[in-house]
């Protein structure tokens, strides 16, 4: 048993599973930490909205430089992001409607864009097509110089890292450091932002922040693992810490919690599941991933102890 | 006369006579969509009163609140907080919303919310610390709410609710308070307690306004009114404003004679 372990976490696994579940953590955190406010803000649709956007930006961006290199990917993700908040800006306030329906006609529109981008354009030579975009490839993101858990302490091995890994980590790092720094703002304008405007706090401003920080989050994620499991992380473990605890700092360490087994748990399930049932195939980590976070989100559901409450809805 | 000079005048008017009054307003206008809400209207609350503002469903009182303290956008108008524009004097202020417009299935507890009355004394990239906690405990202590500190806030009662507001305004430790429908679906207990809150703010020399509904109370609890109806109205002490016939303006003949009759009126 201890042997097989062994075996299990050795050379092979530091050199293909290690950097996939890092990258998949780090994905599935950076999006459920802002996925918290979106949800208590009833706006957690807009992490939807701009994993969707991201798709005729990256396409746009493909079609403008002619490669599939990262620096134009992000830059054309990104910008499609900005276009999408400021469509949903417009409808919403030109049509009078509510911001869900916005969102629903903004980022639908631009999606079917997106596609529609694909298939008039030959992307046939490159790995860029509607699955890549949904499910991304987190198992090609192997460390092929990686000869085991030593590597982690050559420079030369650590150099040949999948960009993803960094990238992620930077990205995490500044969020994290965002909800920490403006956690007293974002916890008083997300709970009352009348109260929140009179004492002073930039209630605008602060949640333009937090959009941003969720395409930010939403944009380098998907480079990494496609649009489902960013659109599964921004509601999935916030929704089920909600479930767990009647305190704001609670539910955002318990969001972290379940977006961590969701990402390890998904990954090995993936990798080994199927294996386990006679299959010699695997399934995709990413699909797998955002399962396991919507059956956590069942058992809290079902379990959790703060799944009854009595509070009243805001009449306004 | 042309408009620019109006505003200058109105500008100076503000400057010279409202250098202590807690609130000076001068031709607020609000608009949601193409409809103002509130028009034009003039308001000047003295120190240490307690004002109601009265007006039917839909008159603009809760806007009014909301146009002077900058929460929604005035299209015109000028506001004094003390003789200042309102960035230079909110720590003087502590505005207590609705208890309807948030959503208490939030994830906090009943001394969160108080602490977020404290906002202002933790200062920027901090987190509140044991002294503040206390000093909230002392607010819920004066509303009667000690007991339920750890409660999660969506297992209040409505006037628990309301009563958590005004704790959390308490720790504001402000001067003026303005309170929209503080009064609104609370049990008699809470509207007991909460009165007597006020009224010990107002010995203390503080100043409160009230958007207030109840027109039965408004002589016991007040000693002000400001009466509109997307337009003032009236405005002065209760003895000589809270009229049979300024209250038939206000509500223009939605309120039944027989209720007039009924109120203590001047």
């Amino acid at each position: 048993m201890i042997d097989n372990l062994i075996t299990a976490l050795g050379a092979e696994f530091v050199q293909l599973s290690l950097t996939p579940i890092l990258i998949g953590i780090l994905a599935a955190i950076a999006c459920a930490l802002p996925g918290n406010f979106l949800l208590l803000r009833r706006q957690a649709l807009i992490g939807d909205a701009i994993s969707h956007v991201v798709l005729p930006g990256i396409v746009a961006a493909f079609l403008v430089t002619g490669s599939i290199t990262a620096v134009p990917m992000m830059l054309g993700a990104g910008g499609a992001a900005i276009v999408a908040v400021v469509m949903i800006e417009i409808v919403k306030r030109l049509g009078r409607v509510e911001p869900g329906a916005a969102m629903g006609l903004v980022f639908t529109t631009l999606f079917a864009v997106g596609v529609l981008f694909l298939e008039i354009t030959d992307t046939s030579s490159v790995h860029l097509d509607v699955q890549h975009a949904l499910l991304g490839n987190l198992e090609s993101l192997i460390w092929f110089d990686a000869e085991g858990w030593g590597s982690l302490f050559d420079p030369e091995a650590l150099a040949t890292l999948p960009p993803q890994l960094p990238r992620l980590a930077i990205v995490l790092v500044g969020i994290g450091l965002f909800i920490f720094l403006f956690w007293k703002e974002l916890k008083i304008s997300t709970f009352d932002a009348a109260f929140a405007g009179a004492i002073g706090i930039r209630t605008r401003a602060l949640g333009f922040a937090l959009v941003v920080a969720t395409a930010v989050a939403a944009v380098a994620a998907f480079d990494a693992v496609g649009s489902i499991i960013v659109i599964a992380m921004f509601v999935c473990p916030p929704a089920s810490a909600r479930l767990m605890t009647n305190q704001l700092g609670r539910q955002v360490g318990w969001s972290v919690v379940f977006a961590t087994i969701s990402a390890v748990l998904g990954y090995v399930f993936a990798g080994y599941g199927p294996g386990w049932f006679g299959s010699p195939y695997a399934v995709s980590a990413a699909g797998m991933i955002a399962t396991v976070s919507g059956v956590i989100l069942l058992l809290t559901c079902l379990f959790g102890p703060q799944r009854k409450r009595t509070g009243q809805r805001a009449e306004a | 006369m042309s408009s620019a000079k109006l505003v200058a005048e109105s500008g100076k008017i503000l400057d010279a006579a409202s250098k202590d009054a807690p609130l000076t307003v001068r031709g607020l206008t609000v608009s949601y969509g193409n409809k103002p809400a509130v028009f034009s209207i003039d308001a000047s609350i003295p120190v240490g009163s307690m004002t109601a503002i009265i007006g039917p469903n839909g008159a603009g009182k809760s806007t009014f609140l909301k146009g002077a303290l900058g929460v929604v956008p005035r299209l015109s108008g000028e506001v004094r907080i003390f003789g200042k524009l309102f960035e230079d004097a909110r720590d003087r202020v502590a505005y207590v919303p609705q208890r309807a417009s948030v959503d208490w299935d939030f994830p906090a507890r009943v001394i969160d919310v108080v602490l977020m009355g404290l906002y202002g004394s933790v200062g920027l990239f901090r987190l509140w610390r044991a002294r503040h906690r206390e000093q909230a405990m002392e607010c819920l202590e004066r509303v009667g709410m000690a007991d339920f500190a750890e409660r999660q806030i969506g297992q209040l009662s409505g006037g628990q609710q309301q009563r958590v507001f005004l704790a959390r305004a308490l720790a504001q430790n402000a001067e003026f308070y303005l309170l929209d429908e503080p009064f609104a679906g609370v049990d008699a207990a809470t509207e007991r307690a909460i009165v007597s809150v006020l009224k010990e703010l107002k010995t203390e020399g503080r100043t409160v306004v009230c958007v207030h509904h109840d027109l039965s109370t408004v002589a016991e609890y007040f000693d002000r009114v400001l009466l509109i109806n997307v337009r003032r109205i009236a405005e002065g002490p209760v003895e000589t404003t809270f009229t049979a016939e300024n209250l038939q303006e206000t509500y223009g003949g939605r309120l039944a004679a027989t209720h007039i009759d009924e109120l203590h009126l001047a």
